[in-house]
Parts: C-alpha cells; structure tokens; sequence
C-alpha cells in the first residue's frame, strides 16, 4: 500500500464531479462494512412479512457471499454450487436424523462435507478454464445429485431426508427453543455474523488481493510467480465451505432436506442473487438474496410460474443492469 | 461376451450416442463461431420435441415433423439471437451465457403454461416400430433410424460446411472474424445463421428423441448436461470432437448399463473426468472448427 501523503495532488477520496460526503461515506461504509451488514441483519426480521422468510434471507444471503467468493472476486463462473450447499446440508442433516449426534457436532461435520467435496469437485474443473468451468462444474453437480438420489437407505432420495428435528438448542445451560423463530434467527445470526467478519478478512488478506488480480489478468498473475490453478482451487474450496454452512443452517432451519437443495436450479438461484444484487460487492450477495426472496414471495402467491420471472429477470439483468441493484447504486455514487 | 451380444451393445450405444452426437454438434458449432456457450441448448431441444408432437398431432405425418421442426427451432432461434444475443457481443463470455441461462427459464415456463407440466405421448412411427433383423441379432428398426439419420445429417452439415461458399465464411469467420469483415462479409448475418442452425439441430434430435426419452418439459436439462460432457471430453467448437466424443459416451453408457446398470448414468462423468485429468482441453480442443 502507497501512504498518501499531503501534498502529492487531491486526496483520493474526493472524486471530480462527486460531492466529497459521498466519497467519505462509501469510506465509512466500506471501513465498517461487516458491523452494518450485522446490524442490518439484526433489525430485518422486523422488516419482512413473516420470521421464517428472514431465515431464508440469512441464509441464502450466506450462500450467496460464498458463490461471490469464486463469481465475484475470481471470476470464476460456477453453476455447480447447489451441490456445495446441498451436501453441506446433508452432511448436518444425516448425522443428526440417521444418528442422533447433537447439532453443534453435526453442523461442523456439514461443513466438512461441504469442504471435501469442494476438494473434489474443485481439483477437476479448476483444471479448465473459462467456460468450461462452468460445463464442468455443472456435470460434476449432477454427479452429486444423482449419487444423492440413489442412495435412497441414507439420503430418502426423491422424498428428502426427514426428521432433522433439533427442536431446542442447549448452550451453557440455557434452553433455546428453535420451534420460536425469533430465537432461531438471532442463533443463525451468530453462525452468519462469524462467517462474514471471516469473509471479510479473506479480502483483506493478500490472498484475496491475490484473487482479483486472477480475475483481472490471469497471465500476469501468474507471471508474477503466483500459482493460478492452487489460488483458485483455495478459493473454490472456501467458497465451499461457506456454502457448506449456509447449507448446513438450512438443513437446521427446515427440519428436512429437500433433493432440491441439490438441484441444478438451486446453482441457478444463488447465481441469480448474486447477480441481483451486486457480483463482486460485499453487501450485494445479501441485497440480492433480500430482494430476490421477497419476490418470490410476493410473486408465488399470484403464479406457480415462478421460474418464468426468474428467467425475464436473468434476460432483463444481463441486458440492461448487469451490475446489480448495489453494484449500479455504488457505480452512480463513485464515477 | 459373445459377439452378438457385443454388437448389440454398440449398436445400441451409436444410437444413444446419435442423439449426443447432434446436441453437442450444435452447440460446438455455436461455440465455435459466437464463443457462446448456449445454456438455452436443451430447452430447444425440449421445444423441438413439442413442436414434432405438435405437428404430429395435426397432420399424423412423421416425416412433415422432421422437416417442420428445424425450421420452427430455427427460427425462434435465429429471433432470440437477433435480439436477445447480439447486444453481447464482445462484453465478455459470462453474459451471454447466462442470459441463454435465462431463455432456457423463459422457454420451459412457456412450454409449461402452453403445453402443461405433464409430459404427453409420442409414438413410433409405424413405419419405424419393431425390430429388423441384422443378421447376428434382432434390432429395434428406430434406433437404425437414428444412427442413419444423424450420418445424414452430418454428411449434409459437411457438405454445407466444406462445399458452398456460405460454408467458407463461416469457416473463415471462425478462423479469424476480423479478417472476414474486412473483406466485406456482413459477419453479424452470419452469426445469425450459425445461431439458427445450431439450435435447429437441437430441435431436430428432440424430436428423433422423443419416441425414445419421451416429451415433457423438463426433458431438456439432462441433455444440455449430456452435451457438455460430450463437448469436454471432445473438445470445445471442435465439430470432429463432438462427433467421436457422442459416440465415445453413447458407447460407453450403454456397455456400463450393460455390466454395471446403477453406474450408468454415472460412466459418462466418469470418462469426462478421465479426460479431465489426461486432456484438459478435450481429445480435439484447440483444433481449427473441423478439427
């Protein structure tokens, strides 16, 4: 980093043709980024129509940071994130309905599985670039689905697996009911507020300073001496793991997890949030998912043909507004 | 293994393979040209499907479908590149994809609300049911069909590609696109054409699927994962990767159905991972468009 010093020109911060309050507040917002996303989060149950569509936004919102990871800030274009989230949700969501194991061991191992298929699934399609990335990672996710729809005796196939009932949480002697959605909220709240202070250190730290220089100039990275292909394993493998605990939270939330969790439309949602909202933004995943499930809210009250909103909003985004609702409002307030 | 039962399993994975052959053919060559990956590939696929049962319905002609369907695909096609493709030209490879992402939403929910969420019914054609007798063993006359009908079609695609002058451009263009257009080549036209006829082909073996798969909505996305599995093991926009890679996978299904039926689905991940781990870049990648 360059110290800026007194007399070398016009501060940076202070942009032509922009007032200089609008250039100090995307400082603050960016310096404090982490503790406003918490504290937005914590008054949006209050905002939505009901508790349970807050939980989803938690928690889609999470997926979604993590998809961004490897989308937004590598460039790395995946459609096979479904099978991330889906087995983090299976791998919390077996232990606790087949085997009784407690949820604070469960979740972890969610993760985990999440985790090892990301080294999987990441050591074969970091190997293509571009566009295969995203054929590869699509196969790959199949793979899983259909491995998963198979195993019927563990995974109850078509139906989901049931009975991930976790109905109260004992923390340090303290009875939490997860059957109160408030309290069911506030408890995910913690996992996710964990989770972004992490996401945010990540890119702060060389290696995600590393990362977008992939993204802008692969050649040149690797001309500099970095290892393109294992940054961006490393980097498909976190993104894992945070979509492995979105996964593994949404198994917790349910009770169930549905073989949709693992479907290829579900890759095709959180890219749609990411999109929405902003790829390569740290609010926009969270914006994204915020808007994206209070439409389809809205939206599926009236029509079942959800998927068809869905479709228009891909064709009308990529056309006209393809950095999202937080990527423009931040492109107008910084030219 | 005897030999009949060999020949049989072959026989029957060309066939599989014929309807790999032809999506994928479609989508190499619209990759090779636009740089495009065509997320929408299955849906037309799918649409292809619903218009030959359409077309089948009212006039109970086979034949007026297979020549009725391409065209059909091919035009909805060619609109969809005219307006929806062309403004992203040259602003990257993720747009384009994902807006053909979102076409494919757009033609499935629009198929749903025409045509119903439940699949409906297409016969063999009279003509084509039963089996015929190959000499070692008994085989259903249809999937001869498919396997002679898509080297029709790729002789025909050939002989388009490497004989007219229209072929020329399009192999130039794909070769080096500036170079035409300065020679006075209309190549916004031409993207048009290669867009059409790629789905067209899509459309087509939906329609030479449909008495085999069945016609419902949701037919197209195991087909545009089939396709791009046929396209990493054969290497992307090359057309001579798609053919001997559809065959490669179609083959490879069938004998592992054969052997090991839970692993079939499952073989052809299998040889796109090998191909990953030995040839990153497909058998014919890189190659020019015929390889």
């Amino acid at each position: 980093m360059v110290e800026r010093s007194a007399t070398a020109g016009p501060p940076a911060r202070t942009r032509p043709g922009g007032p200089a309050a609008i250039g100090a507040a995307y400082d603050f917002v960016d310096r404090h980024r982490v503790a406003i996303a918490i504290l937005f989060l914590i008054v949006l149950p209050w905002l939505t129509p009901y508790k349970a569509l807050a939980v989803n936004i938690l928690i889609y919102g999470l997926f979604a940071m993590g998809f961004n990871l490897i989308y937004g800030y590598a460039g790395m274009l995946s459609f096979g994130h479904a099978a991330l989230f889906g087995l983090g949700a299976y791998g919390c969501g077996i232990p606790i309905a087949k085997f009784g194991i407690p949820w604070f061991l469960a979740l972890p191992t969610g993760v985990a599985v999440a985790g090892l298929a990301a080294v999987a699934i990441g050591w074969f399609a970091t190997r293509s670039r571009g566009i295969y990335f995203a054929m590869v990672t699509l196969a790959l996710s199949q793979v899983v689905y259909y491995i998963v729809f198979q195993m019927v005796w563990l995974t109850g196939g078509e139906d989901g697996l049931r009975g991930v009932s976790v109905p109260a949480l004992d923390i340090f002697g303290l009875e939490l009911s997860l059957l109160d959605p408030t309290a069911k909220y506030y408890l995910i709240l913690i996992a996710v507020a964990l989770a972004l202070w992490l996401f945010s250190r990540i890119l702060q730290s060389p290696f995600g300073a590393v990362l977008e220089a992939i993204r802008e100039n692969e050649k040149r990275a690797a001309a500099c001496g970095y290892d393109v292909n294992r940054t961006r394993w490393a980097a498909f493998i976190l993104s894992g793991l945070f979509s492995g605990l979105a996964g593994a939270l949404y198994a917790i939330h349910l009770s169930i997890v549905p073989i949709e969790t693992l479907h290829y439309f579900t890759s095709a949602e959180v890219l749609m949030m990411t999109l929405l909202g902003g790829m390569g933004t740290f609010f926009g995943p969270f914006v994204g998912a915020l808007v994206y499930i209070l439409l389809q809210d809205v939206v599926t009250v009236v029509t079942v043909h959800w998927q068809l909103v869905v479709g228009i909003l891909f064709v009308v985004l990529i056309l006209f507004f393809p950095r999202g609702i937080w990527g423009s409002l931040l492109h107008w307030l910084r030219p | 293994m005897t030999v009949d039962l060999f020949l049989l399993q072959l026989f029957t994975g060309l066939a599989l393979g014929s309807i790999f052959v032809l999506v994928a053919l479609g989508l190499s060559l619209i990759f090779g040209l636009l740089t495009i990956v065509n997320f929408a590939h299955g849906q037309f696929f799918m649409l292809g499907a619903y218009v030959g049962a359409f077309v089948l319905g009212m006039t109970g002609n086979f034949w007026l479908s297979l020549i009725a369907v391409p065209l059909a695909v091919g035009a909805v096609g060619m609109l969809c590149e005219r307006f929806l493709v062309r403004p992203l030209y040259g602003r990257g490879i993720d747009y384009p994809l994902l807006l053909t992402y979102g076409l494919g939403l757009i033609l499935l929910e629009t198929v749903r609300i025409l045509a119903g969420t439940q699949g409906i019914p297409f016969n063999t054609p009279p003509v084509l049911s039963g089996a015929a007798d190959l000499g070692f063993f008994f085989f259903p006359k249809y999937r001869l069909f498919l396997i002679a009908i898509t080297a029709i079609i790729l002789v025909a695609l050939w002989l388009f590609l490497e004989r007219t002058s229209y072929g020329l451009i399009i192999r130039a263009g794909a070769r080096d696109q500036e170079i035409v257009q300065v020679l006075g080549v209309d190549v916004g036209r031409v993207w048009l054409v290669v867009f059409g006829v790629g789905v067209a082909i899509a459309g087509l073996a939906g329609v030479l699927a449909a008495p085999i798969r069945g016609v419902f909505p949701e037919m197209g996305v195991p087909v545009l994962v089939e396709a791009f599995v046929v396209t990493v093991v054969g290497g992307m926009g090359s057309l001579l990767g798609a053919v001997v890679a559809g065959l490669a996978v179609g083959v490879t299904v069938s004998f592992t159905s054969f052997f090991y039926p839970e692993m079939a689905t499952l073989s052809m991940f299998l040889l796109m991972a090998l191909v990953l781990v030995f040839r990153p870049r497909g058998l014919f990648g890189r190659a020019g468009l015929l390889g």
